[in-house]
């Protein structure tokens, strides 16, 4: 039976994915990317085939997305992260006209046709002010796991307003509310709330059209899932296999390239990606 | 004999100083600024009088400067910022005609007439590029201490280009660099570059002329200043490394005692 894989070299996570040729997901990975990114590809490579039971063999294409894509040095093919989100995107919720993919270093905001090609985009990419390095800064400055952040937030009743835009200021700023006797979960509603609003400011410049996406390593997060919820006024799309996306994306694209469809697709896509950025 | 102090509450650090009759600085102080300013300003005016054999009753007026200026119970005075900057650097450099000054958070430039008068000026304090805090975490993602940043620098034989975007994706920029062998000291100098081409722009955007004084903590690293000198040419001062960061405290001290000057001189004359 062959198989069809996607890589994501994300600037924190590498992610993989394999799926079959139903494009039922057999195997995915998770680990950090660290500084050998040529290993950290392959071992997200790996360590998705391990689960799936696939052989290499088996393995008819592979594509890598990602910051780090041209160093899935096995990969048949690359494709951006964008492309590959919004691919993923549409597959999972097929009404999808909005992504929002917040991960740990970079924001993006993609608009997707019906066809789930896409029509633009824009990103977060000079400054790490909302993106979820924003949130690592928190919860390092509250000695908090990334984990707890969300659930702590949740909490939150009287959020406090975050005035600082840069995530190296946010730590003292957090710092300071903690000082003045603010609650923690008060403090990190209130972060939540900051990068909401970088978030939709994104969203806005693309223009919202639903139903929108939730994709990248912070879908994870309950308390920004809401915050964004109540902001855009209507019900995010969020799987557990959101935090995945571009892996999927990226799998799915390669499942089409193997059977010979996808050529067409994806270099049409990165096409209307050139002329978004023009 | 009087004395009149300035303080200057900080984003990072909190500088005191105190000045004689003739203008001389007796006694400086300095330390982190924390989330207590009150206890920081009281903290490092103690330090000051202590180096200038002081007591308090003798320092007849105290002015505060810097963003915690308006938080301080004992201050006679509150001065701005830029206003404190500018008489500070012109007691020192009487032809100073731009002032840079490197914060821990934020970075300053302005322009000042013949008269010290500030003219124009441009601040930074919503980005960490482009302060303090750059070299800071650059430092950090090396494994250094802020301590270190100097020594480090030295030891550098050419500079490794940085972006300077952004003070976190630095990270990354730091780790690739260092993956590639490249020696941390020769990053650290790329940071430095990164910096200053900033600190320049900054410079340029109010219309910058010489002579150009540079203050702020980070002018201490000799690679600092001479990578300065470089960009700018000539008419470059630099305050001596005891006092680079006190510049503003000691121009709050000064006009603390114009302030005093002026409250007696209509007693003075009626006497």
């Amino acid at each position: 039976m062959p198989y069809a894989a996607g890589v994501d070299v994300g600037s924190t996570q590498t992610k993989a994915i394999v799926v079959d040729d139903t494009s039922a997901i057999v195997g995915r990975s998770l680990i950090p990317t660290g500084a050998n990114v040529v290993e950290a590809a392959e071992n997200a490579f790996r360590a998705a085939l391990d689960e799936s039971g696939a052989a290499e063999s088996d393995i008819g294409f592979v594509i890598g997305t990602g910051y780090g894509r041209y160093k899935v040095e096995f990969g048949d093919a690359q494709v951006t992260e964008i492309v590959c989100h919004a691919r993923g995107a549409t597959q999972m919720f097929p009404d999808t006209r909005t992504v929002l993919d917040m991960g740990g270093q970079d924001t993006k905001a993609i608009r997707v046709g019906s066809g789930g090609h896409v029509l633009d985009f824009c990103m977060n990419d000079k400054c790490a002010a909302g993106t979820g390095r924003f949130l690592q800064s928190a919860a390092a400055a509250l000695s908090l796991d990334l984990s707890e952040l969300g659930p702590t937030a949740l909490r939150g009743q009287r959020p406090v307003t975050i005035s600082t835009t840069c995530t190296v200021f946010a730590e003292s700023e957090v710092l300071s509310w903690l000082a003045r006797g603010k609650k923690i979960e008060d403090i990190l509603l209130g972060v939540h709330q900051s990068i909401g609003n970088r978030s939709f400011g994104l969203l806005r410049r693309v223009g919202i059209e639903q139903q929108t996406t939730f994709s990248g390593g912070v879908t994870r997060n309950q308390a920004m899932v809401e915050v964004l919820n109540e902001m855009l006024g209507a019900k995010l799309n969020v799987s557990p296999e959101s935090h995945f996306m571009g892996a999927l994306g990226a799998a799915f694209l390669a499942l089409e390239r193997m059977n010979g469809a996808g050529q067409s697709v994806a270099a049409s896509a990165e096409a209307s990606i050139e002329e978004a950025r023009e | 004999m009087r004395y009149t102090a300035g303080i200057d509450i900080g984003s990072v650090h909190t500088k005191a100083a105190i000045i004689g009759p003739g203008g001389q600085v007796v006694g400086t102080g300095i330390q982190a600024t924390g989330f207590r300013l009150e206890e920081a300003a009281q903290a490092t005016f103690e330090q000051a009088l202590d180096v200038a054999g002081l007591d308090p009753k003798q320092v007849a007026y105290l002015a505060t400067t810097g963003f915690g200026r308006n938080l301080i119970s004992f201050r006679d005075i509150q001065i701005t910022d830029l206003t404190a900057q500018s008489w500070g650097a012109r007691s020192l450099f009487p032809d100073t005609r731009t002032v840079l000054d490197v914060g821990g958070q934020t970075v300053k430039a302005m322009r000042l007439d013949e008269r010290g008068r500030v003219r124009s000026f441009r601040l930074n304090d919503k980005c960490a590029a482009g302060t303090g805090a750059f070299l800071e975490k650059t430092a950090h993602y090396l494994g250094y201490g802020v301590e270190e940043i100097g020594a480090l620098v030295d030891r550098s034989t050419q500079a490794v280009p940085i972006s300077g975007v952004c003070a976190v994706f630095a990270e990354s920029e730091v780790i690739n660099h260092l993956t590639q062998g490249e020696a941390p000291a020769d990053i650290m100098h790329g940071a430095m570059v990164s910096l200053i081409e900033r600190s320049v722009r900054l410079m340029k955007r109010v219309q910058m002329e010489p002579e150009f004084t540079l203050v702020g903590g980070i002018m201490r690293f000799p690679t600092m200043v001479r990578v300065m000198r470089e960009n700018l040419g000539e008419g470059v001062n630099v305050p001596p490394e005891e006092i680079v960061q006190f510049t503003a405290a000691i121009g709050g001290a000064i006009l603390a005692g114009r302030r005093l000057e002026k409250l007696e001189a209509p007693r003075a004359a009626t006497a």
